[in-house]
């Protein structure tokens, strides 16, 4: 469904992502993990159509992003990091507004799609409240529901569970545990355990370059008794 | 280009959404208004049935005005990030800068037309010419536009919203002062006529004038037409770098 190759994007002299390639196919939980600057949020960035990569290709659903990207960004459900959205608009009016973008056309198809979203992330009960008087747990899920509005068939979140509590991550985990069945899902992380608890595979990306893609079991096989807070040291220092 | 509609909607609304849109709407009217009232402008000591003592201030007005709604455009959402949300929807760059800017033309439209009391006022004094009335409403909206156009492309630049008003000011006060007279005459002192004349033909009082004693003039039309293409287009450049 995903497919990355050679990625390569250099701010100034420093070289943020150089020559990532991977593959997430249906079905796919990938975690996506690295220390802060490792080029998590660029990779993303690159693959969604936001930035132009210097070097490489990104593919979602075998369309080039750099060839066609409103063909791509269509497919695709993208939660930036810390879940932007127009503080000044209402939940409600927020994810009308990308539903409409996001296709729905006439009032009914939107207000289904809405209503679908809010269930699902437990939305219901600030629906009419601006965004800006939100707590972090409630925005970020906003941005969730904006990611899943048009039941994309690639889902890519950026540090999904950030600021939310142990019960909203685990909220959060089950969902997308759920949906991932029919879904290419990638997410980036901080938090280790994450990895065992929903991830089918995990990347880990030192300054820029892969050092390891493989199963969570795999990945813990590589030093067996240590955690796995040691193994990512191991490898990411 | 169906997708600029959403777009569209959005934006304009979000006018309204926070204090933004009454707070300019009300000091607009106030400022225009009293400046025709005031003794610069003679609206009644004057004593002609037209609106040009409310209309002759407008090119000065809008150099403050526009950039006051030009500003937040693209910066607002560079800094609160959304652009990355914008930008990763199923849309092109032209489609979302025309959906902004279109948005905020179409709320300085709204802001010029809700002079209508003005006119209204002169009609029940006098005899007005409504045609030259439209027209200079007409050129009005498009020099708004033109105003528009330079402030969005400002408003790309920069994710600092103090920067982008200021920086509008300035493009747009270049373009009011190269028609100045006093300005043309210093020009054609030391440029051939035929030079300085270009110049000032690139100023916004000189092809608003037209508009103000009711000439719809195509090359006037073009003029803003154009320099609304060009900063769009520009505008697009700012946004795909």
């Amino acid at each position: 469904m995903i497919e990355v190759t050679g990625l390569v994007k250099t701010y100034g002299t420093k070289r943020a992502v150089d020559g990532i390639s991977f593959k997430v196919n249906r079905g796919e939980i990938l975690g996506f993990l690295g220390p802060n600057g490792a080029g998590k949020s660029t990779t993303m960035k690159m693959l969604t159509g936001f930035i132009r990569p210097d070097a490489g290709t990104a593919t979602v659903g075998g369309i080039d992003v750099t060839v066609d990207p409103v063909a791509v960004k269509r497919q695709l459900g993208y939660l930036p990091e810390s879940a932007p959205a127009y503080p000044e608009m209402t939940v409600e009016e927020f994810l009308g507004f990308i539903a409409e973008v996001r296709g729905a056309r006439t009032a009914a198809e939107k207000r289904e799609r809405v209503e679908h979203v809010l269930a699902l992330t437990h939305l219901t009960s600030v629906r009419r409240q601006t965004i800006e008087t939100l707590s972090k747990g409630y925005k970020q899920r906003v941005g969730f529901a904006q990611a899943l509005i048009h039941n994309p068939p690639a889902l890519i979140l950026d540090e999904p569970t950030d600021g939310l509590d142990p019960n909203q991550k685990n909220e959060v985990r089950t969902l997308i545990k759920n949906m991932a069945a029919e879904k290419a899902v990638i997410l980036s992380t901080h938090i280790l355990e994450e990895v065992d608890a929903i991830c089918t595979r995990v990347i880990i990306i030192a300054r820029g370059r892969v050092v390891a893609d493989e199963t969570p079991a795999a990945l813990r096989a590589r030093q067996p008794g240590a955690r796995l807070d040691e193994i990512f040291r191991t490898l990411t220092a | 280009m169906s997708q600029i509609r959403p777009l569209f909607k959005r934006e304009f609304l979000g006018y309204f959404r926070s204090p933004v849109a009454y707070v300019f709407l009300v000091s607009f009217l106030v400022i225009s208004v009293s400046l025709a009232f005031s003794r610069y402008g003679n609206f009644f000591k004057g004593g002609t049935a037209s609106l040009e003592s409310y209309f002759i201030f407008f090119p000065w007005l809008f150099m403050f005005i526009v950039p006051a709604v030009g500003m937040r455009l693209w910066s607002e959402e560079k800094r609160a990030g959304t652009i990355e949300l914008l930008f990763t929807l199923p849309i092109t760059t032209l489609e979302a800068v025309l959906g902004k800017f279109l948005a905020g033309w179409a709320f300085l439209t709204l802001a010029i037309l809700l002079s209508f009391p003005m006119a209204l006022t002169v009609g029940f004094l006098g005899q007005p010419d409504w045609g030259v009335m439209a027209a200079t409403y007409l050129g009005a909206i498009l020099m708004a536009g033109a105003y528009l156009g330079i402030c969005a492309l400002t408003s790309a630049l920069t994710k600092n919203q103090v920067i982008s008003f200021v920086l509008s000011l300035a493009a747009c006060a270049v373009l009011v002062f190269l028609g100045l007279s006093s300005f043309t005459s210093t020009l054609e002192s030391i440029l051939p006529v035929s030079i300085a004349d270009l110049v000032s033909n690139f100023s916004f009082v000189t092809h608003f004038d037209a508009f103000t004693k009711g000439i719809i003039d195509p090359k006037d039309v073009i003029f803003f037409l154009s320099l609304i293409g060009f900063t769009l287009f520009l505008n697009v450049v700012a946004l795909e770098r």
